[in-house]
């Protein structure tokens, strides 16, 4: 049966897209799935850094559509997820070099050989999102619970019912303190707005800047605070019924920010 | 005695007309980064608004269509009645789309189109209006959005001066680094460095401004810490800038004052050297 | 031991590793050479400066400085000793060209902006670095000084076919040919 092809997007950017479909990606093929990641920013790719793995993009994804070589050629597979392969984006070309259809035909080819394709969608609802989109079936909406970036994936939930794709969302660098102290919007408040499951719930964390600087997922490492629940969501994705984690929940958060402020 | 009410509105700045003495056109400044999120919106709005409350006539135009976020940024959401693509398309007058801010008098937004598609404007639209807007206002500040599509290409058009938003992370500078090549090639665009967390560089786990700054080799306008108070701020639509107790409304506010041609001391971020001890202390186990 | 030591005083903070890790990814992106090409770019210059000296191969260092609209290739190579003579290069290389009019190794600035780059004028056929030291025998100092070497446009990758865009720059022989090794250079 071919795989699952999902994108990951959210109209705003900067809300961790990139960066959730590399650390989901880790821990699916962690979890012993075939993974590819594709890279659909082009002119502006990064997933190849956030993964660590740009000194050895040979091809890019729009050479693979332009047939000037076989999509093997082009994917890089990761050293450390022999499972794990990236797809990168080009950098000197821009987003009107692929149409839709031959986004579609690609992801599904690759689809064919892998259980999962990952698709990192661009910032923003113009071209390039309509590339990513293309060829998916499913998508995930990334936000952080912040007025822009709930009003732009408000938006972006709109154009994925448009086009009838089943979609889930993650929210992104909840800070417990602040909700706690009703200076920012609980989950539940982003649920309500947005009227979309939640996949999962990620908790701001500065290692993971330090992670990209060294182009190491965190999901590598045990010992990172965000590793478990990355996969956790990995694991909601797969099918298996996870209860959120009740962030909210006054005597939870309090326990937690303590931790954390002494970790 | 009786209570006398008046009503005082100040009117928009208007074009000079006949034999006056024509003003120099304003300054149009796009804020620009590549990378999405890094505060183009949140610079645009706190900009503007320490170069209003330094007396300048500013207006603020959302080039983010289908994701306007400007308004939001200023509070002035619920006031917003037509739009950039309405004036363009005739269905609307300049002064019956630009909204004045609520909380400085010559502080002006010309809001984005949310339900529309930046392909719906031409650049040859956005240049008619930014010239228009230049001979009414002192600044006009284009908020672009992310990415180096069409929208893109709309934002810069009718400028001709950017300010590069860039964070201290690897995927921003790379970002920035493109977009600096796409800008027409007089330009002489300046840096604002945002989001900085002087812990983080002092343990080495972030970019320092210096390494932004060489790698980016642009002249640095300023360098804005990362606080919690800013997304307090836009939950609450009152820019920071404004904020009197604020290091990061400082932050901007030498910002405009430097554009807006003062002397003001270059931005610096003083970064301790990490001490003799403290790399002790991470060798043997400490963060 | 002294690694030890100098990690003390040397902290390899990521923030060190990203700056590092963005110059060539930048650099990658401005030339559009692949980070592998660069490699082996910076590999074969040196085989080429090792069969005419002995050099500090500790202190020596290939950079790329950035200009207003060029990227010039920088070789700062510390040079203990002149070869008495040359050596060979490593295989044998076929009959060279027809000898050319020695092309000045400075090429028409490279726009940094990731489009086709103009020309500025007609430049002569260029000639791989290896043939054109060959040609005229003692290496000339341009070669061996840290002096300024701006390379042209998108150097091929290795295993593709050239682009079209290469064909402005020359007729595909512009600069280093990566995975050649300095063996393909002809002998006088």
């Amino acid at each position: 049966m071919a795989g699952r092809r999902i994108v990951i997007t959210s109209g705003k950017g900067g809300v961790g897209k990139t960066t959730t479909t590399a650390n989901l990606g880790a821990a699916l093929a962690k979890r012993g799935y075939k993974v590819v990641l594709v890279d659909t920013d082009i002119g502006l790719r990064n997933l190849d850094l956030v993964l660590g793995v740009e000194k050895r993009i040979v091809f890019d994804l729009v050479e693979v559509v332009e047939g000037r070589c076989q999509v093997r050629q082009a994917l890089i597979r990761d050293k450390r997820f022999t499972s794990l392969h990236l797809l990168p984006a080009a950098q000197t070309r821009d987003k009107t070099a692929v149409s839709e259809a031959q986004m579609d035909a690609l992801i599904g080819e690759l689809a064919e050989e892998a259980d999962f394709v990952l698709i990192d969608c661009p910032a923003g609802i113009e071209h390039g999102f309509r590339n990513a989109v293309a060829g998916a079936r499913e998508g995930i909406v990334v936000t952080t619970p912040e007025v822009s970036a709930i009003r732009d994936a408000d938006r972006v939930v709109g154009k994925l019912k448009e086009r009838g794709l089943p979609h889930t969302l993650i929210v992104n660098r909840i800070r417990p303190e602040m909700v706690a102290s009703g200076e920012m919007m609980t989950v539940d408040d982003v649920r309500d707005v947005l009227r979309t499951e939640i996949l999962g719930i990620i908790p701001d964390d500065e290692e993971v800047i330090d992670t990209t600087n060294r182009g190491e997922p965190l999901v590598l490492d045990p010992n990172q605070r965000l590793a478990p629940i990355y996969l956790k969501i990995a694991r909601r994705l797969e099918g298996e019924k996870i209860p959120l984690t009740r962030l909210e929940s006054q005597t939870f958060l309090t326990k937690l920010f303590s931790i954390w402020k002494a970790g | 005695m009786e209570a006398i009410e008046t009503e005082i509105t100040a009117p928009v700045p208007e074009a000079p007309v006949g034999d006056q003495p024509v003003a120099p056109l304003g300054r149009a400044i796009v804020i620009t980064s590549g990378k999405g999120g890094v505060g183009k919106t949140t610079t645009t709005a706190n900009v503007g608004a320490a170069l209003a409350a330094l007396g300048k006539r500013v207006v603020l135009v959302d080039a983010d269509v289908g994701l306007r976020n400007l308004d939001i940024v200023l509070g002035l959401e619920a006031r917003v009645k037509y739009h950039v693509l309405d004036v363009i398309e005739n269905k609307a007058e300049l002064d019956d789309a630009l909204v004045r801010d609520k909380n400085v008098d010559s502080l002006y937004l010309l809001a984005a189109a949310q339900t529309r598609e930046k392909e719906d404007v031409s650049t040859e639209a956005m240049i008619g209006l930014i010239e228009q807007l230049r001979a009414r206002f002192e600044f006009v500040l284009i908020d672009c959005p992310a990415g180096i599509e069409t929208g893109f290409r709309n934002a810069i058009a009718g400028a001709g001066h950017a300010i590069v938003v860039c964070t201290p992370e690897v995927s921003a500078v790379r970002d920035a680094d493109r977009v600096v090549g796409l800008l027409p090639h007089d330009w002489k665009p300046e840096l604002v460095v945002n989001r900085l967390r002087p812990a983080l560089v002092r343990k080495g786990k972030m970019l320092s401004v210096e390494d932004v700054d060489a790698i980016l080799r642009l002249p640095l306008l300023g360098v804005i810490p990362d606080e919690p108070g800013i997304i307090i701020a836009t939950n609450k639509g009152r820019p920071i800038a404004l904020d009197e107790h604020s290091p990061v409304g400082a932050a901007y506010r030498q910002i405009a004052s430097r554009l807006a041609g003062n002397d003001v001391p270059p931005p610096t971020v003083k970064v301790a050297e990490p001490g003799f001890f403290s790399k002790f202390g991470s060798l043997f186990g400490g963060r | 031991m002294l690694d030890f030591f100098k990690s003390l005083f040397k902290p390899q903070g990521s923030g060190a590793t990203a700056k590092e890790r963005l110059r060539l990814v930048l650099l990658s992106d401005h030339l559009s050479l692949a980070p592998e090409t660069i490699d082996a770019l910076k590999a074969d210059l040196f085989d080429v400066f090792s069969r005419y000296f002995e050099y500090d191969a500790s202190q020596a260092e290939v950079t790329f400085d950035h200009r207003e609209r060029e990227v010039a290739m920088l070789a700062s190579v510390p040079i203990l000793r002149v070869r008495e003579r040359t050596l060979p290069p490593v295989a044998l290389a076929p009959e060279p060209p027809a000898p050319v009019a020695v092309a000045p190794v400075a090429v028409a600035p490279v726009a940094v902006a990731p489009e086709p780059p103009a020309i500025a004028e007609p430049e002569p056929e260029l000639e791989p670095v290896e043939a054109e030291a060959v040609e005229a025998g003692p290496a000339p100092v341009a070669a061996l000084e840290p002096e300024k070497l701006p390379i042209a446009p998108a150097a091929p990758r290795p295993r593709k076919r050239r682009r079209k865009r290469n064909a402005a720059a020359s007729n595909g022989k512009a600069g280093v040919q990566p995975g050649l090794s300095a063996g393909h250079s002809a002998q006088a």
